[in-house]
């Protein structure tokens, strides 16, 4: 029962195992609901989703496996709305329409007829997303006007609901690939603040020790790691140029980020990491600060995250005198790698979205440099990035 | 055991849906969305529905798995034991029972409120996988099993500030709870001002929903502040007119206090007043 519908949601990649599954069935079985597909929907929807951020994807694979869109063969057609418009008739159909339906020579009559035009739209529409069509004076299809006339596909009538729930596809916007906030960058964030708090048992925990001295009856003392948040972390900004447009996708990130640690020094480059690095864009011709300063001044134990759409000419990646703006004596690579060498846990956080990585041979530069540390800037992206910040060290 | 919503409160098919399901299984229900939709007032309501006592648990940041089953309470008993009382002597005396524990022993199956779990540290939805699934925990200082008499409607609400572990989800329903939408919303205000005039309704919900949409703000109004601003109109006795008015001038709503709660917010309101008296001039 629905093991299609099971394995279409696993390969749409919605985290559902096989206790919900059952879960599901075990609510089927126990008549948790009535023979509606709404019903059905919500209920599914409800055992095995388990996160909003999935809810788009589940709305989509329902949609494809349950309106039939292109997978559905004609056979199945001719067999699934048998059984479910009989429900629906039950439920819609007054005594006296039914008795009409007789006088139409019965409700198999109906149903052949009903399945013939079924193919015959078939042919018409290919892969056409409405079974029967709306609006007619047919006995088969929504907002009829013949008294016999079945709805398909239509949960209230004649209240303009044509657009099914799972249709509306409302949580696209909770989908963690697409869009984040602050508010989001936050939470991804504070998977290496949590990291932070692990670490040496530094700290008298007084009310363990009294409590694990109450019970042993000796003098029991009691550590626990320090819980202050001890991550530093240094930025570097991408700024101007191409990443004008991604400016307050990064705005977000450095407001978020600012409140999440305690140790956060932030820099600003253009497009690859030189010599030289700003603090104040306004100003950056004035006040610039070298490179070398910087790499000193931080110890090796700071997390480095650059941001940056990484698109520009390879040569100003890879050449001495590559940049677009002054003359570097060594090209960017070098700098970039030797912010690895000192610091242990450096990655590339790119706003670009990551299907159009490959067609950019200056990311793809980077991305080598960075031994595929580059990530997107989406949730998921950020997610992995911490993970990645926190399993160093 | 079915629920279909009170007088109170107004539950969408699939709110019930997972309701009913969660009962009937067994099954904790996992309630997560906006903050001020609902989602502690639910089990309040669920409790008066099926007419069930209410156990809530808050839980805090500070709060650990292990209270919500029992506490024992080694200190007083070291007291006890330099004094020479003879409660020392059992142990069960120093045992304080959790919320869990109270819910596990009622006659009446009762509703558990576990409100905000996301509050608490990253491990505390680990610590209960075993006791919500079987419904019993092992008391250590007294060896016995504390096995549930009645298995509690459980349900759990939280405002995504951290994950919970896939082995809890797996074992929840869950339920997200939409933001309601204008005739969701008008039947919500219907139960809770049913006086309430019908023009004031529909020019209050326009102020409304077009205060959600200017993009940009910090925090957007939920249905709990719209109940709060209505309640503020008709004890101004502010007309339908008033709030019709579009009069640039008067761009900010009539006690928008209710409704914006930061003042970057309703600073950025009287820019876009400022812009459109503009715009006329």
């Amino acid at each position: 029962m629905f093991v299609n519908f099971f394995h279409e949601l696993k390969s749409a990649n919605v985290p559902v195992s096989l206790r919900e599954y059952l879960t599901l069935l075990e609510a089927m079985d126990k008549k948790v609901i009535e023979d509606k597909v709404e019903d059905f929907y919500y209920l599914s929807r409800s055992a095995l989703v388990k996160d909003e951020r999935n809810l788009d994807k589940f709305d989509r694979v329902f949609s494809h496996v349950f309106k039939g869109l292109d997978s559905l063969e004609e056979g199945d057609i001719a067999q699934i709305p048998e059984e479910w418009l009989k429900s629906l008739t039950e439920k819609f159909l007054t005594d006296e329409e039914k008795a009409q339906i007789e006088a139409l020579g019965g409700w198999e009559k109906i149903m052949e007829e009903l399945q013939k035009r079924l193919e015959e739209q078939e042919k018409r529409h290919e892969g056409g997303n409405k079974w029967i069509g709306t609006g007619g004076t047919s006995p088969y299809g929504a907002d009829g006007y013949n008294p016999e006339g079945v709805r398909i596909g239509q949960k209230e009538g004649r209240h303009g609901k044509a657009v099914k729930v799972w249709d509306k596809r409302e949580y696209k916007n909770l989908d963690d690939g697409v869009e984040i906030g602050t508010r989001n960058i936050k939470m991804a964030l504070r998977r290496l603040r949590r990291f932070a708090r692990h670490g040496q048992p530094t700290e008298l925990d007084l009310d363990d020790t009294i409590k694990s001295t109450a019970h042993q009856g000796y003098l029991d003392i009691k550590m626990v790691p320090e819980r202050k948040n001890k991550i530093n972390v240094l930025i570097f900004f991408d700024i101007g140029g191409s990443m004008d447009s991604h400016i307050k996708l990064c705005e977000e990130l450095f407001s978020a980020a600012r409140t999440e640690f305690k140790n956060m020094e932030y820099f600003y480059f253009h497009n690859c990491l030189y010599e030289h690095v700003w603090k104040d864009n306004k100003r950056r011709h004035q006040e610039r600060m070298d490179t070398w300063d910087v790499l000193h001044k931080y110890p090796s134990d700071y997390k480095v995250i650059f941001v940056g759409d990484a698109t520009m000419s390879p040569y100003e990646i890879t050449y001495a005198g590559g940049s677009v703006e002054h003359w570097n004596e060594e090209p960017g690579a070098i700098w970039l790698e030797r912010i690895q060498q000192i610091y242990e846990s450096a990655i590339w956080l790119n706003p670009v979205a990551e299907r159009h990585w490959e067609y950019t041979p200056s990311i793809q530069v980077i991305e080598q440099v960075f031994q595929d540390r580059m990530f997107p800037l989406t949730l998921e992206g950020l997610d992995n990035a911490m993970k990645e910040l926190s399993r160093a060290s | 055991m079915k629920f279909e919503g009170t007088k109170d409160y107004v539950a969408t098919d699939d709110l019930r849906i997972a309701v009913n399901a969660a009962i009937t299984l067994e099954r904790p229900l996992l309630i997560k969305g906006e903050p001020g939709t609902g989602k502690t007032v639910l089990a309040e309501e669920m409790s008066k529905a099926l007419d069930a006592e209410l156990i809530t648990w808050h839980i805090k940041s500070t709060t650990k798995a292990q209270q919500g089953l029992y506490e024992y309470d080694a200190v007083s008993r070291l007291r006890d034991s330099q004094l020479g009382d003879e409660r020392v002597n059992d142990i069960s005396n120093y045992i304080e029972r959790g919320k869990l524990w109270e819910s596990f022993e009622r006659e009446k199956r009762p509703v558990l409120l576990i409100d905000e779990i996301d509050k608490a540290d990253i491990e505390f939805p680990n610590d209960l996988l075993l006791e919500l699934d079987r419904m019993e925990f092992f008391v250590y200082e007294t060896g016995e099993t504390i096995k549930a008499a009645q298995r509690p409607i459980v349900v759990i609400t939280s405002n995504n500030e951290k994950e919970l572990p896939d082995a809890f989800l797996r074992r929840c329903f869950f339920h997200y709870i939409n933001f309601p939408d204008e005739e969701t919303m008008k039947q919500i205000i219907a139960v809770h001002f049913p006086d309430l005039k019908g023009r004031l309704i529909q020019e209050a919900l326009n102020v409304f929903y077009e205060i959600r949409d200017v993009p940009g703000l910090k925090k957007k109004p939920s249905t709990s502040e719209l109940l709060d601003w209505l309640k503020l109109l008709l004890v101004e006795d502010i007309s339908p007119e008033n709030l019709k008015e579009r009069d640039p001038s008067k761009l900010i709503p009539p006690l928008h206090g209710a409704l914006l709660k930061n003042e970057q917010d309703v600073h950025l309101f009287e820019r876009l007043a400022f812009l459109a008296r503009r715009e006329r001039n």
